[in-house]
């Protein structure tokens, strides 16, 4: 287990990097490293079918952050005048970390998981459904009730999505009105 | 800066090259989904990221006459209106989402036409909707530059 | 031990939505704050010494990892990418009105 550990590690000062940084690019590409040690950790936790949509979600919202970023030029920060948003933030970050402490042993051991439902999924899932892929089984046929749900939710997203980014133009007088 | 949209020449012929095994790639693990690791989320993802990519290297006139808005658009309900029929065809067996369809044998290309149909649906979807996201986000960034 | 490192990524996440002051850096914590959260599920279904859930011709069933939270975290991956492209379209049209990314300044200019 010292590889997860090793990989958990480099996410956590690679976070930590991400977002301390002035430099905006930098901070962005630094996100990506962390998402592809995402998908690393995903192959050594044998989940093939996570890792291969993680590395391509990655590579898709990092083409949509340096879109926003590019060309935006930013005037210079202001030294910091408060630190009260500092200080809720460390402290809220510390009661999450405390309140976790209780809940470890709780959860069964790392490594042991009781698998109640997953057992009579694994014994028929071959049977009932004719595919060899698990997961692809468990999402399309045990579980499909989720998929529909999650259709529905990207669904809603692009709508939304579009909907915001309609162009707007300025007549002379300065009202503007809306065209599609 | 450059006169014409799109980047360097180097860029253009690399894109050229591989654009199309990008979409074939995408093509295969959506139909293998009940195979070998993928599916239909994965698969849909890397169609998005062709057309992506043909947008990114040679601007976006070039990759709206391949597909355009409104055609994308209506892809995207038809995979959404695809997914639901199929599970109302489960009402024929007893219940929503009753798998009616045969099995076939299993390891094989053509088995589990149930798994098989959602796939295809479900990478319809998900790659239209990405792809119409991102386009909408290229054409208002641009009218930012001042 | 290695749900307290994940917990870690996630606190460093919160602290990022909470006391930044840049739009982006706040939309940077969200996307950590979702690895943190993957990586969890996935950590709580391992099995050690067990086997990817992909079944072979000829090869009997025993010792598997769990199935069930890759499932969930499959849709949950590519929902947290949509999420992230409605922000981004926020942050584009805030920035459009207000010429900053600033959340400070965001109140005291009228567009």
């Amino acid at each position: 287990m010292t590889d997860i550990n090793l990989i958990l590690i480099l996410m956590i000062f690679g976070s930590i990097i991400a977002i301390e940084t002035k430099d905006m690019l930098s901070s962005v590409v630094i996100v990506g490293v962390v998402g592809l040690f995402q998908s690393l950790a995903f192959l050594i936790l044998k989940a093939p079918d996570l890792a291969i949509v993680q590395l391509v979600v990655e590579i898709l919202s990092l083409v949509i952050l340096l879109r926003v970023i590019i060309r935006k030029e930013e005037s210079e920060p202001q030294p910091h005048h408060d630190y009260f948003p500092m200080l809720l933030g460390i402290t809220l970050s510390a009661l999450v970390l405390l309140f976790f402490f209780p809940i470890i042993h709780e959860l069964p051991e790392f490594g042991h998981p009781i698998m109640r439902v997953a057992k009579e999924y694994i014994e028929t899932g071959l049977g009932a459904t004719g595919a060899p892929n698990l997961v692809s089984a468990i999402i399309l046929d045990f579980r499909a009730y989720d998929t529909l749900g999650e259709a529905v939710v990207l669904f809603t997203a692009v709508c939304g999505a579009l909907v915001v980014l309609r162009k707007t133009g300025r007549k002379k007088s300065g009202e503007s009105e809306t065209e599609t | 800066m450059n006169k014409e949209p799109g980047m360097t020449l180097i860029v253009k012929t690399v894109t050229r090259l591989t654009v199309g095994i990008i979409l074939l790639y995408g093509i295969y693990i959506v139909l293998h989904g009940h195979l070998s690791p993928g599916g239909g989320f994965a698969g849909g993802v890397i169609i998005a990221l062709s057309f992506v990519h043909l947008m990114l290297a040679y601007g976006k006139d070039v990759a709206l006459k391949k597909i355009s808005m409104p055609v994308a658009s209506m892809l995207e309900s038809f995979g959404a209106i695809l997914f639901i029929s199929i599970a109302f065809l489960g009402f024929i067996g007893g219940y929503f989402f009753f798998h009616t369809l045969g099995k076939g044998e299993p390891f094989s290309l053509l088995s589990a036409y149930m798994v098989l149909l959602s796939n295809i649906a479900i990478s319809l979807k998900v790659g239209c909707g990405l792809f119409l996201v991102l386009v909408s986000i290229a054409l208002a960034g641009k009218e930012i530059k001042k | 031990m290695t749900y307290f490192l994940c917990m870690i990524v996630f606190a460093v996440g919160l602290y990022a939505v909470v006391a930044k002051r840049n739009l982006i850096k706040i939309i940077i914590g969200v996307m950590v704050m979702e690895y943190a959260l993957n990586m969890l599920f996935v950590l709580f279904g391992y099995r050690l010494g067990g086997r990817s859930p992909i079944l072979e011709r000829y090869q009997e069933i025993k010792d598997i990892v769990d199935p069930i939270p890759q499932a969930l975290i499959l849709t949950a991956i590519v929902i947290g990418l949509a999420t992230t492209a409605l922000m981004v379209a926020l942050a584009i049209r805030i920035y459009e009105k207000y010429g900053t990314f600033d959340i400070t300044k965001i109140r005291k200019l009228r567009g």
